[in-house]
Parts: structure tokens; sequence; C-alpha cells
């Protein structure tokens, strides 16, 4: 059994993020940039599927620039097989993600896909429905556990009202909620190997994929800010001002 | 224009969800139908249609619609879209799964998390956790999109819709459901709540949650929620995280009880109108949001605000 795990190159996490002055977009030059933390979390199953013996291969994928290749060696680190890179410079939008990641499937024809259920710089929440659906294959998205039998994959979703269990007709595709698992950290010594594993690199061009964006960024502004408020020295002020000042008690 | 909105319910009752994203609906300006989507789901329908400015409501009404599972919902919603050049559904987990699958097979992208709407083709969505918005003009001959519901008030009754039958789709059978473990509770829903009180790793227990939270969410009729770092530690169920990729609140008051203040999680709540911060850090970036701070151990704090509200007559 095959694994793909379409992974994103995004800024760090913890990094805190600036708008540009001039309103075209967030500044990214000379932020530390890391894989998506749910990526993270999809390589991690895919690698602990294939450690139980349950899988035969892991192969990592990304869409983006040439930087792209240190997140995808992270992904070999952790103990992926083999990676592709499907050069793009621009920004791709999930719709044209999920054509190129159709494209790679219909060459490596993977049992099973599993991407992050949402990347934390677009927030958009869509790439792995979309793939299932232009793929015609069933999605167990927002995942908690995932569980293999046979041709089926028995997935556990986190959902508004709590944990919602669907199984699916192998290949599914698969996206990841934060509880999951808690993705390893690479040794240097796979981060050694790492280095000699396979990085095969593609463009969407060559994959007969087109990748033209369907949206126009018009403007990027930052939010509102709150005014900062005050401290109060006991419930009873707390309570008073909620009451008498806020009119929310 | 045609807009069509997939409504959020359980089959018995109609998400507050899904009138909030009606307001966004009908801001496209055209004509607004509701799907309304389950099994044995009739009294949904009858709900949606007493909104006000619903064009119709077309029910679809089928065994394999029970749980609205992506692979049978899409089937269905597909060939509707003939009629209609607007998709939208809440951002719930349903809409989030199920929209973008549609949107694929429409060959047009989706616009997630709208929280306005500037011209039918033009919105405004967060961005790195709301910590940028970005407005953006769609060039698709479909316009697919979810909403924020926190962004938009609840369209109210007023509307006496005609109720269509529509056929759903035959059995997608390479998905089904398996079962569900529905959180229970008797206190409003976290999204619709008027008050939110969350806890955050500082409870160090989710038996001081009960203890402590519970009571002062009960004399307000509040609902309960937590922070990621509450629900890994297995404090509260998953359904209960606040934030950037769990639930976003903006109720009249959010209290945060032992909440440092990541921006993960400030995105989920700090569109709130009232902000309470209870930390014994008085550095605590959640103070940088708060409107009343209170800096204190909250094992002090929470039982004397539970004594201070029932002596103001809160509650018994
Ligand atoms: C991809 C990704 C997605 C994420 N999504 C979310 C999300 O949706 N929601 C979310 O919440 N987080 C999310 N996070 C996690 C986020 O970054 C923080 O780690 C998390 O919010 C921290 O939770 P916390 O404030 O409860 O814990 P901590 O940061 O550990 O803070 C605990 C606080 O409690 C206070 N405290 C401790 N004891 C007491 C006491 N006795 N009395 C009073 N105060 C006390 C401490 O001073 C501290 O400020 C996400 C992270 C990532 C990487
Ligand atoms: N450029 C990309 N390359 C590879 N995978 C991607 C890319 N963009 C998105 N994905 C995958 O899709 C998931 C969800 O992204 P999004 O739909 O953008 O929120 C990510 O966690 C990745 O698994």
């Amino acid at each position: 059994m095959k694994i793909l795990v379409p992974i994103k190159r995004v800024i760090d996490s913890n990094v805190k993020v600036r708008v540009k002055s001039d309103g075209s977009g967030v500044d990214l030059a000379n932020v530390k940039m890391s894989m998506n933390p749910f990526c993270e979390i999809a390589v991690e199953e895919a690698v602990r599927i294939k450690e139980r013996g349950e899988a035969s291969e892991v192969v990592a994928v990304s869409i983006g620039g040439a930087k792209a290749q240190d997140t995808l060696r992270t992904a070999l680190a952790m103990g992926a097989d083999r990676a592709i890179l499907v050069k793009a410079d621009d920004t791709v939008e999930p719709l044209g993600v999920a054509k190129v990641l159709k494209a790679v499937v219909e060459n490596e024809k993977p049992d099973l896909i599993i991407l992050g259920k949402q990347a934390i710089d677009d927030d958009c929440n869509q790439t792995g429905q979309m793939l299932a659906g232009l793929l015609g294959v069933p999605q167990g998205t927002f995942a908690s556990k995932v569980e293999l039998d046979g041709d089926t994959v028995k997935v556990t979703r986190e959902v508004d009202g709590g944990l919602e269990t669907v199984a699916l007709t192998k290949p599914a595709v698969i996206t990841t909620d934060l509880r999951l698992n808690e993705p390893r950290y690479a040794s240097l010594p796979n981060i050694m190997k790492a280095k000699k594993k396979p990085i095969d690199e593609t463009t969407p061009g060559d994959l007969g994929v087109d990748i033209a964006p369907r949206l126009k960024v018009l403007a990027v502004a930052e939010p509102k800010a709150r005014e900062a408020g005050i401290k109060v020295d006991g419930v009873t002020a707390l309570v008073d001002k909620l009451k008498n000042e806020a009119g929310v008690l | 224009m045609a807009v069509l909105l997939l409504a959020e319910h359980d089959n018995k009752t109609l998400a507050a969800s899904t009138a909030k994203a009606l307001t966004a609906a009908r801001a496209f300006g055209g004509n607004v139908d509701i799907l309304v989507a389950g099994e044995g789901c009739r009294a949904v329908a009858d709900e949606a249609a007493k909104l006000e400015g619903v064009g119709k409501v077309l029910l679809a009404d089928a065994p394999q619609l029970a749980h609205r599972l992506a692979e049978d919902t899409t089937a269905t919603i597909l060939p509707l879209m003939a009629n209609y050049t607007v998709l939208l559904a809440p951002a719930t987990t349903m809409g989030k799964n199920v929209l973008p699958r549609v949107a694929a097979l429409l060959d047009v992208g989706q616009i997630s998390d709208i929280v306005e709407v500037k011209s039918p083709d033009t919105f405004v969505r967060p961005i790195y956790a709301g910590n940028a918005l970005e407005t953006v003009q769609t060039s698709d001959k479909i316009v697919v999109a979810t909403v924020r519901t926190t962004a938009f008030a609840a369209t109210g009754e007023g509307g006496s819709a005609a109720i269509e039958t529509v056929t759903p789709a035959d059995e997608v059978t390479s998905s089904s459901f398996v079962g569900a473990d529905i959180t229970e509770s008797e206190r409003p829903e976290l999204t619709a709540a008027r008050v939110v009180i969350s806890g955050g790793r500082g409870m160090a227990s989710g038996e001081n949650f009960e203890k402590l939270i519970a009571p002062i969410a009960d004399r307000l009729g509040a609902a309960i929620g937590a922070s990621r770092a509450a629900v890994d530690s297995g404090y509260m169920p998953n359904d209960y995280q606040v934030g950037q990729t769990g639930k976003v609140v903006a109720p009249e008051l959010y209290v945060a009880v032992g909440i440092s203040g990541a921006i993960q999680h400030l995105a989920g709540m700090k569109d709130s109108k009232v902000i309470v911060a209870i930390n014994k850090d008085a550095e605590a970036p959640i103070f940088q949001v708060a409107d009343y701070g209170l800096v204190g151990d909250l094992f002090e704090v929470l039982p004397e605000l539970n004594e201070e509200l029932k002596k103001a007559g809160y509650g018994d």
C-alpha cells in the first residue's frame, strides 16, 4: 500500500504576522517558514502506518517554489521514502493545488492520500475535499483517528457536535485534525539519511494542469485592533463593571 | 442572480447558523433558496420556510442524507446548481466538508469564511488566523463560499416560502456513516451563546471545569469553551475548542480563564463584544485584548466569582 502526503511550506505558526504597509499582502521577507502544522500531522500518520507494516511506501509532495525542497527534506527526515516537488513560483489556490495533486495521484496511484485539514496561512480548509471530489473518491476530513481494515479505512472525525466515524473504501482522501497524533522531531541521523533520499521535480505544465488563479486579491488590511482595557482588583469590581459599565450581565 | 444556501441542522431543528448565513446570502441582492438535505427533516424545512426573504425551500429527504456525508450531499447539490450562480453554507464542519467538494466538481474555487459581501463577486475574509483581512474578487462563473456566521446577524422570521421536494441523488456507496459520539449538554450551543466561559491549561483538569466553571456557566446561562491545550490534555472534548482551527465565537461576553492568549486562540474569540481575562500572569497576552483583566489565581477567583454572582441574584 502506498500513501501520498501533500505538504505545504508556510509561515511558522509562532511568527507574528505583519500586513505590508501598501496593503498588497503580508510581509514574508526574512520570516521563519516551516511545514504547515497539519501537514506534519499528516506525515506522522503516514509514517506510523508504514512503521506498523500497513504501508510499503510514503511519498511526500509539495507545490511551491524552490524552498519547498526544505519542507520536503523535513518530511523525508520524519520517515517519508521519497518526494516530489511541483515547482510553481506564484501562489497556487486550493483548486489549482487539487488539480496538480490529481495528476500526481494518477501517476502514483496511492491507496491513501493524507493532507492537513487547513493551511495556517490561507486558512482555506479546501484542498483535500476538492481533491477527493476531482478524483471521485470518498473523504474523511478533520480526522482524529484512522484505522485501516483491508479495503476500507475507518476515520473518526472532529465535528461541531463531537465525533463522527465514517467508513471509506480505498482509495480515499483523509485530512488531519490536531488530535490525530503528535508529530515527531526528526533525529540527526535521520536528517542526514534524508539528504540521500530522492526528490523528483516537475511542473504543473509538465503535468498538463492549468493553475491560473480564480481570485484577485484587491487589498490586504489589518483587522481593527481592540482598545486596551483595564485591570480590576477583584471579583466585586469585576461584577460591578460587567453589570453597570459594560451592561452584559 | 440566484443563491442556494445549504442549511445546517440535525434533522430536527434548524441551526442558528443558517439564519446568519442567510443574511450573507441576501446581501447578494438576488433570490435566495434554502436547501434542507437530510432524513426525516420536514420540520427543519418548515422552520426554514418561515425565515424572512426566502424564495423557496428545497427539501431533499433520504436515508443516505441523514448525516450529510460529503459524497451524498455533493451528489444531491450538483444537479441543482444548473439553476443557481451562488452556493453558500455556514462555515460549520458540515459546510467546510461539503462545499469545497462541490466547488471542485463545478470547476470553481471556494471562498472560505467570508465576513463581508462587498458586491456579488467581491468578499472580505480573514487569513493568517485573523491577523489580516483580504478582499478578493472572483472571476468564477459560479460563486461558492462558506460564511463566518459571527460576522452576520441572524435573519428573523416573517416569511412563508413554499417547500418543494427535490429528488436526492443515488446513494454513494464508497462512504458510509458508522457512528457518532455527540457531546450531550443542557447548555446553549457554543457558537450561539450570549455568554461563553472558556478554560485553558491553567484549569489543570476536567474535574476543575466541572467544579469551578460549570456553576458559573449555569448561573449566567453560558456555554463552556476551551483552549486547544485544554482539549489536547483531555480536560474537555474536541468540540469545545475555540480558535483558528476550532470554533469561532463572538458572544456578548467572553470570559477566558487560565488561557494565555495565543494568536490561534484569539482568532476564535477576539470579535466578542466584551472580553474578561482571569490569569495569574499579569504579562499574559490575553490581557492585551481583554476589556477587563483580573490578575489572580483562578482557584481562588472562580469560587469568589460564583459567590458574588449568587449574591447579585444570578441563578438559584
Ligand atoms: C496549527 C495550530 C492550530 C492551533 N489552533 C488553536 C485553536 O484553535 N485554539 C486554541 O486555543 N489554540 C490553538 N493552538 C494552540 C495555541 O498556539 C496555544 O498553544 C494554546 O492556545 C494555549 O492554550 P492555553 O492558553 O490554555 O495554555 P498556555 O499557553 O499554557 O496558558 C495557560 C495560562 O494559564 C495561566 N494559569 C496557569 N495556572 C493558573 C492559575 N492557577 N490561575 C490563573 N491562571 C493560571 C498561565 O499564566 C497561562 O497564561 C493552535 C496551535 C497550532 C500550532
Ligand atoms: N502548495 C501545496 N502543496 C502541497 N500541499 C498543499 C499545498 N497547499 C495545500 N496543500 C495541502 O492541503 C491542505 C489544506 O490546505 P488549504 O486547503 O489551503 O487550507 C494542506 O495542509 C496540505 O496538505
